[in-house]
C-alpha cells in the first residue's frame, strides 16, 4: 500500500525552480531519506507532502501524516504533558519512549531546545497517523535521542507505517536516499 | 479538534492580558470628561456615541495576539494537519474572542456610562446596542489579525484597516438603529471566517 505519492511534481519558490518532474513513492514499512545542500528544497518537499504547499506542477496523494520540523506548536505557559494532550490521543507511550516522563509537569517554556525537539517528535509518535514527516530531525538533539528516534521509526515501520525524512547530517537506522540537487 | 481548540483560546483570551483592553477602554473614557469639560448634560449627550469610540479602540488591542503567535509557532500548520479547515479555525478563534471581550465590554461600560453622566436608560441602550455589534466586531478583529498576519507593523496596519470596516457598526450601533446594526454585524461575522480563511492559507510559506 503507497502511502505518499509524488507524480511529476514542480515546486517554485519566490520566483526559483526548486525541483520539477520529481517522482516519488513511500509504501507502508519504508523510510525515505531526503538529503540535499542547503536551499535544495528539503524542507519543501516536507511541506508539499505534508499539504501546507501548493505543487506548481503534478500530483500528491498521501494518506493522514504528522509532522514535526522546527516550528515547536506547543503552549509555552503549559505543563508538557498538557500542552501534548491539546492535540489529540494520550502521549503518556511517546513520552516514554523518547524519555520525557519526568518532564510532563514542567512548563513548556522552561525545556532545553532539545527536550523541545524530543516533544516535537512525541507528538508524531502519539499521532497515530501512517506517515510521519520528519524536518531535521536531529537537530538539537544528543545521541542518546537519536538513537531513540531511529528506535521509534523502526518501530513505526514494523507497524505498516512509512516515514519521509530532510536532513542534512546521515540518520541513524536504514534508510532509502532521495538526493536532491541544489 | 475545534471544541479544544476554542477552551484553548478562551484559556489563553483570559489570562492577565484580558484586562488589557477593558482598562484602556475606560481610560479612553475617563478622557472625555477633561476633554469637552466637566458639563454634565453635554457628556450624558455625547456619552454613548464616546463609549463606542472607546469599544472600537479597544478592539484593536488584542488584534495581534490572535493569530500572528499562532502562525509563527507553527500551531496552524499542525491544525491544518488534523484536517481543521482554516475556516472553521477562525470561527473557533472568533468566538473564543468574543467570549473573552465582549462580556467583559459589557460590564466596564456601566461605570463608563457613570464617568459621563448617562442615565439609566442611555445605558441600557447602549448596552444593548453594543452586545449586538461585539459579535461583528470581534469578527472584523480576527479576519484583519489574518489578513496582517507576519507583516511588519502589523498592529498599525491593522487600526487602519479595521476602524474604517468598523464604522457601519459605530454608525447604526451610536445611532440605537438596532436593526441596521444587527444587519452589520451578522454579515461581518458571516463574511469574516472566509476571509480569514482565504488570508491564513495565502500567509502559509
Amino acid at each position: 500500500m503507497t502511502l505518499l505519492r509524488f507524480d511529476q511534481v514542480a515546486l517554485r519558490r519566490g520566483g526559483r525552480l526548486l525541483f520539477e518532474g520529481l517522482d516519488l513513492a513511500l509504501a507502508a514499512g519504508e523510510a525515505l531519506h531526503v538529503a540535499g545542500p542547503n536551499g535544495s528544497g528539503k524542507s519543501s518537499l516536507i511541506r508539499l507532502a505534508a499539504g501546507l504547499l501548493r505543487a506548481e506542477r503534478g500530483q500528491i496523494e498521501r494518506s493522514p501524516a504528522a509532522l514535526a520540523d522546527d516550528s515547536l506548536a506547543l503552549d509555552r505557559e503549559l505543563p508538557l504533558h498538557r500542552a501534548l494532550t491539546f492535540w489529540g490521543s494520550s502521549p503518556d507511550r511517546a513520552m516514554e519512549a523518547l524519555g520525557l516522563v519526568q518532564l510532563a509537569p514542567v512548563l513548556v517554556r522552561l525545556l532545553s531546545s532539545g527536550q523541545l525537539k524530543r516533544a516535537t517528535l512525541a507528538r508524531v509518535a502519539a499521532s497515530g497517523a501512517p506517515l510521519w514527516l520528519l524536518d531535521e530531525p536531529l537537530n538539537a538533539l544528543d545521541d542518546d535521542g537519536a538513537k531513540r528516534l531511529a528506535d521509534l521509526v523502526e518501530q513505526h515501520r514494523r507497524s505498516g507505517g512509512a516515514v519521509l525524512a530532510a536532513s542534512h547530517q546521515p540518520l541513524p537506522g536504514e534508510w532509502r536516499r532521495l538526493e536532491l540537487a541544489s | 479538534m475545534i471544541g479544544a481548540l476554542i477552551t484553548r483560546e478562551v484559556r489563553r483570551g483570559s489570562s492577565g492580558l484580558t484586562w488589557l483592553p477593558i482598562a484602556f477602554f475606560l481610560l479612553v473614557v475617563a478622557l472625555m470628561p477633561f476633554a469637552v469639560g466637566p458639563d454634565a448634560r453635554l457628556l450624558s449627550r455625547v456619552g454613548p456615541g464616546a463609549l463606542w469610540i472607546a469599544a472600537l479602540t479597544a478592539a484593536l488591542l488584542p488584534v495581534e495576539r490572535l493569530i500572528e503567535p499562532d502562525r509563527a509557532d507553527g500551531v496552524l500548520d499542525q491544525l491544518a494537519l488534523h484536517g481543521l479547515a482554516e475556516e472553521s479555525i477562525a470561527v473557533a478563534k472568533i468566538f473564543a474572542h468574543w467570549l473573552t471581550f465582549a462580556p467583559l465590554l459589557l460590564i466596564a461600560a456601566v461605570p463608563g456610562a457613570a464617568l459621563l453622566a448617562m442615565d439609566g436608560p442611555a445605558l441600557a441602550r447602549t448596552e444593548l446596542a453594543l452586545a449586538i455589534g461585539t459579535p461583528g466586531l470581534a469578527a472584523l478583529a480576527v479576519a484583519i489579525a489574518a489578513v496582517t498576519a507576519g507583516l511588519p507593523r502589523a498592529g498599525s496596519l491593522a487600526g487602519l484597516l479595521l476602524l474604517p470596516l468598523a464604522i457601519p457598526i459605530l454608525i447604526f450601533g451610536a445611532a440605537n438603529a438596532l436593526l441596521l446594526e444587527a444587519a452589520v454585524s451578522l454579515l461581518l461575522t458571516a463574511g469574516a471566517p472566509f476571509v480569514a480563511g482565504a488570508a491564513l492559507r495565502a500567509a502559509r510559506t
